[in-house]
């Protein structure tokens, strides 16, 4: 598998706090990763660094190399706008704006001028609502305020609004902790739709989740990455001690 | 004392029996229920006594004067029986004069000894009861909460009592001037309604023509507008700034020094509109080949609109700090830059609570007086050019009642008529800004 | 990338350059506006500090005062100074002839008899003798002498004719005009003539409406305050005591001055132009802004404080008044002391109840009348005369320095007390 984003000896601080010590993993192409652990352990700040959105972080910093692409992305150089239009992200908790679904989805192709014609708008919108599994119940109501949905549908919404852009990677940090069980498996069904196209990164404390749905697994331990392997080697055949501790519920 | 007495007492029973409550409670107890009750008496008296007065004095007038002649009427019995009146004067009011004297005495002399009265009968009446050792603390806690209680209506007493003197005044005067007249007539000249003493009747046709409330209604919006067009702007964006992209540095100095803008009284703003900003207009507009006044609408609007920019800049920097953290990052992570961010996402979502403050700051501006007074001068013009004189319903409040004023006179009763159309101007604006805000809230939510 | 994409993305850029900016730039106008404002003012202002005075030889000719040897302070007081003044004025100007005499003694501040009785009043000794005096110039002189009027417009023109400028610049060589630092302005009281003017009486009648202020705001507003926080039961009542207390802070301020005029002055028979009535109507404005700050710091004392308490067995109301009450005080005075700079700064509603009278004695308890300063500042600034300019700016700095202390202590007393248990 080829590598999309890699990342050597990443080290993150919150002012004196160091939160990420000496990350270094590879991020395969078009397949889901997976990054496991117990609450605080840096697995939320290192996704976030892999679109820089620990810059609107006033105190964090970053530190190390991480390459999208053979880029260098953890550079001032870096035009972050660009960045964040091929990395895209799906929040904890839904985040529609508070505008219609229609203008949900158009915001990201608006803002950076890929549609020409009102038509090709309505095509975005219509493929994006239709990849995300959501077309069909909102076909009739695009003019409706996305904050009326359930919560499942303005998760499908949000995942719709960021794959508008045709990004090449989704990053998801704990998309279905605020989710019941069927919004919950609806939205992993996706998840194994969109790999066909996007390489994504998943954040879960969910252990059962992380199996089903990733390819590889990292697991995270008080800002150290402990083990990262196939999917199926972590959960079936651990090679640290700690990461089998876990595993089976020791703790965390 | 009674305090010590009942504190005393409780001691001695101490003595003999288990006490319910801590001996100073006995003392409180005591003390409040002779102190409480005569008081109160005393304090009702007190603020009736005028108006009793007032009216048992005038009652041998009333059959042969019009109401608005007996206020005139009464305030010259007071001045002659307190001598201060100049000049000679009539027979039946120096009679009266007297009687007002002697009513006076007497009521002193009567309340002074109800209170004693019901001070030392309370008293006595108190003391019987500890002998029996009834619980005080609770009683005591219950008048306490009874006095915070009466505290907290102090507000609804105050809102009452506008709204009570403002309304009796302003009756008094749609009963000589017809309200349309008043409403939507375009003539204001006050001064030609003035009643020199009790016995002359103002002339109907002057009256109606004398009190066409238009040009203030207009004038004062007009002034509000030119002050938000300056206000709007410089504040949004500061607010803005503030709350997106200033660094804490920036915020811990520029806050507060905005801040200062807000605490300069008014009547500075005004002297400062009158000395500085007034003549440069006109310097400017002179300079550009334009009739300028030297009170302009212009000069009170610009400098207004300073006054209220901290006002609009700190609302909005609330209403757009309190937009969910959420919903930014979701924008950014979409790729857009921050402005975009501002344009298109949060200012939308804060824009009920922006539209809310923008009308709490055209209430602000619709109620300011010491600028218009001072900068914009006290001519009633009916005009849409800034460069003009005009004025406003508030300064025209100040302009009525700065000077002699009677209370039966339509002039006086004018300036209370314009003061309730002024309350209940800001009133609305108030009421829809809460609505406003109150309404999208539920929406976004 | 191409080109077109490559241009768009600069165009965003530059939007976003564009949008700091302006923010940036309201921020600076905002500020801009009072820098310029407090210039303006210091500069108008400053030289109201300062006073104007002319050395005069006064000959305290005993003959001339109708006086005998060694005369009682009560015969110093009786007897008249009005030619020995004439005379010591007139002889500034050897040569000066009648029709020029009234130009002369212009010069001078009216009360310059009272200031020559008033030395040899303090110094009975120099009777008989000549002593070199100064004497208070008139505002007019004061002005010429600060470089406030300019010299070089046509006479008609001038407040201050060529002969009186000829005078003053002779005495000027001389070394026999000096300025000195204008204790009156601080310890006289309001006067017709610029120069004698001072905040005397306004500033007492200030003090005297604030202190009523607060006698009445203060117990209503935390008593109040304590109830709709603590006791107030949750129904329609108290949301409609609640409603009210927000609607009266967003009232105009003038509006309570019709109250005041309506309800204090006419129903209740309060004094007029008395710093009684200008308090309690200040009072009436203040109390929301206590009340709502004395709920905001109760509110802000940690419930287990409270829980603590009754957990000990004290009374709700024990809890309240022994516990929470002290502990929340700090943010109660701290919004008490901006409530206050507000009330200080009001002058409409004073106004209407008649605080705006011209007071020429300093009044000496709540029911005398009197103005306050803003109202003087009001009252000064719409005479004409120059003079009076520099006083209405030196009224503000004053009054400014007033809001900023009162400003600070409030700041200060939040914080420093607040750390406690944050």
């Amino acid at each position: 598998m080829k590598s999309k984003i890699s990342a050597k000896g990443v080290n993150v601080y919150y002012g004196e706090k160091q939160a990420l010590k000496n990350i270094s993993i590879e991020i395969g192409e078009k397949e889901v990763t997976a990054l496991i652990g117990p609450s605080g352990c840096g697995k939320s700040t290192f996704l976030r660094c892999l679109n820089r959105m620990n810059d609107v972080i006033d105190i964090c910093r970053v530190e190390g190399s991480i390459k999208f692409d053979n880029l260098e992305i953890n550079s001032k150089e870096l035009d972050v706008v660009r960045l964040r239009e091929n990395v895209g992200m799906v929040f904890q908790k839904p985040n529609p704006f508070p505008k219609t679904i229609y203008e949900n989805i158009a915001y990201g192709p608006t803002i950076h001028g890929l549609v020409q014609s009102k038509q090709e708008l309505d095509e975005i919108v219509e493929t994006s609502l239709k990849k995300a599994a959501l077309w069909n119940e909102v076909k009739d109501r695009l003019h409706e305020i996305g904050t009326g949905l359930s919560g499942g549908q303005q998760q499908r919404l949000c995942i719709a609004r960021a794959i508008s852009i045709k990004p090449e990677v989704i990053l998801m940090d704990e998309p279905c902790s605020a989710l019941d069980p069927i919004a919950t498996a609806q939205i992993e069904e996706l998840i194994d739709e969109l790999k066909n196209e996007h390489t994504i990164v998943i954040v879960t404390h969910s252990m059962s989740q992380a199996a089903r749905v990733s390819q590889k697994t990292g697991f995270f331990h008080l800002g150290n990455l402990i083990e990262f392997d196939s999917t199926e080697k972590i959960f079936k055949n651990p090679g640290n001690q700690q990461t089998q501790d876990y595993i089976t519920g020791r703790f965390g | 004392m009674s305090y010590f007495f009942g504190k005393k007492r409780a001691a001695h029973i101490q003595v003999q029996t288990r006490l319910t409550a801590l001996p100073q409670f006995y003392g409180y107890y005591l003390a409040i229920w002779c102190a409480a009750p005569a008081l109160i008496i005393f304090s009702l008296w007190t603020f009736f006594e005028p108006f009793l007065v007032k009216n048992l004095i005038l009652s041998s007038f009333k059959g042969s004067y019009e109401s608005n002649q007996l206020s005139i009427l009464y305030a010259q019995i007071k001045s002659i029986a307190q001598g201060t009146f100049f000049g000679t004067a009539q027979e039946n009011l120096v009679i009266a004069a007297d009687k007002y004297n002697q009513l006076i005495s007497l009521l002193v002399k009567s309340k002074a000894i109800l209170s004693l009265i019901i001070l030392i009968g309370c008293l006595s009446f108190a003391y019987k009861k500890i002998n029996q050792n009834i619980r005080t603390r609770e009683p005591v806690e219950k008048f306490l909460k009874y006095l915070f209680f009466s505290c907290s209506l102090a507000a609804v007493l105050t809102t009452a009592g506008i709204v009570f003197s403002l309304l009796f005044e302003s009756l008094r005067f749609f009963s000589s001037v017809n309200f349309f007249d008043f409403a939507f007539g375009i003539e204001w000249n006050p001064g030609r309604a003035f009643v020199r003493d009790s016995t002359s009747q103002i002339d109907q046709e002057v009256l109606k023509n004398s009190f066409g409330a238009l040009p203030l209604f207009a004038g004062t919006f007009f002034i509000a507008f030119i002050a938000m067009c300056v206000a709007i702007p410089i504040g949004l964006m500061t607010g803005i700034y503030m709350a997106e992209y200033a660094s804490t540095n920036v915020r811990k100095f520029a806050k507060p020094i905005i801040e200062i803008l807000a605490g300069i009284p008014t009547v500075v703003y005004g002297f400062f509109a009158a000395l500085t900003v007034g003549p440069f207009v006109k310097q400017i507009g002179n300079s550009m080949g334009l009739e300028v006044s030297s009170e302009s609408a212009l000069a009170a609007g610009l400098v207004m609109g300073v006054m209220i920019i901290p006002f609009v800049s700190s609302l909005s920097d609330d209403v757009i700090t309190a937009v969910p953290q959420n919903l930014r990052e979701g924008s950014y992570a979409m790729g857009a830059t921050k402005s975009e961010t501002i344009k298109k996402v949060i200012f939308p979502a804060a824009l009920p609570g922006i539209v809310g403050a923008i009308l709490l700051a055209v209430s602000r501006a619709v109620g300011e007086t010491m600028i218009v007074v001072m900068a914009s001068g006290l001519a009633a013009n009916l005009t849409a050019n800034p460069l003009e004189s005009t004025t406003t319903i508030t300064a025209q409040i100040v302009m009525i009642l700065v000077g002699d004023q009677q209370f039966g006179d339509p002039k006086t009763q004018a300036a209370f008529a314009l003061g309730i159309s002024l309350f209940v101007l800001t009133l609305v604006l108030n009421i829809l800004a809460l609505g406003v805000v109150k309404k999208y809230r539920e929406k976004y939510e | 990338m191409n080109n077109k994409r490559k241009n768009f993305l600069e165009k965003r850029y530059k939007s976003e350059k564009r949008f700091q900016l302006f923010g940036l730039a309201s921020i600076s106008l905002a500020l801009i506006f009072l820098v310029i404002f407090l210039i303006k003012i210091f500069s108008n202002g400053y030289s109201a500090f300062t006073k104007t005075w002319i050395f005069v030889e006064v000959n305290y000719d005993r003959e001339l005062l109708l006086l005998e040897e060694n005369p009682s302070s009560e015969d110093l007081n009786n007897a008249d100074y009005y030619d020995i003044a004439y005379q010591s004025i007139i002889a500034l100007d050897p040569e000066v002839d009648e029709s020029s005499e009234t130009f002369l003694i212009e010069m001078f501040a009216y009360n310059y008899e009272l200031e020559i009785k008033n030395y040899l009043k303090k110094n009975p000794s120099d009777l008989g003798k000549i002593v070199k005096l100064k004497l208070t110039a008139s505002d007019d002189i004061d002005q010429i002498n600060k470089g406030n009027y300019p010299r070089d417009i046509p006479e008609e023109n001038r407040r201050v004719n060529n002969y009186q400028l000829k005078i003053f610049d002779m005495l000027e060589a001389r070394g026999d005009i000096i300025n000195t630092f204008n204790l009156s302005f601080f310890t006289n009281p309001d006067s017709r003539e610029a120069e004698l003017a001072g905040i005397a009486s306004s500033f007492m009648g200030t003090l005297f409406s604030i202190l009523v202020c607060l006698v009445f705001s203060f117990p209503i507003a935390v008593l109040a305050g304590i109830y709709l926080e603590e006791f107030a039961p949750k129904n329609k009542f108290t949301d409609f005591i609640e409603v009210n207390i927000n609607n009266l802070a967003a009232v105009p301020s003038i509006v309570f001055g019709l109250l005041g005029l309506g309800v204090l002055i006419n129903i209740f028979g309060l004094p007029r132009s008395t710093p009684l009535v200008g308090g309690i109507t200040l009072s009436l404005m203040t109390l929301p802004t206590i009340i709502i700050a004395a709920r905001a710091s109760l509110k802000a004392v940690p419930p287990s404080i409270k829980e603590a308490a009754l957990a000990m067995g004290a009374s709700k109301m024990q809890t309240t008044l022994h516990h929470a009450v002290p502990l929340s005080m700090p943010g109660t005075l701290s919004g008490t002391i901006i409530g206050l700079a507000q009330a200080l700064g009001e002058t409409a509603p004073l106004i209407l109840i008649g605080m705006v009278a011209f007071v020429n004695t300093i009044p000496g308890s709540p029911l005398d009348p009197a103005a306050s300063l803003p109202v003087q500042v009001y009252i000064w600034s719409e005479s004409a005369e120059r003079g009076f300019v520099e006083k209405v700016s030196a009224c503000i700095m004053v009054l400014l320095i007033f809001l900023i202390t009162m400003n600070l202590t409030a700041q200060i007393i939040r914080h420093r007390f607040e750390k406690k248990w944050s």
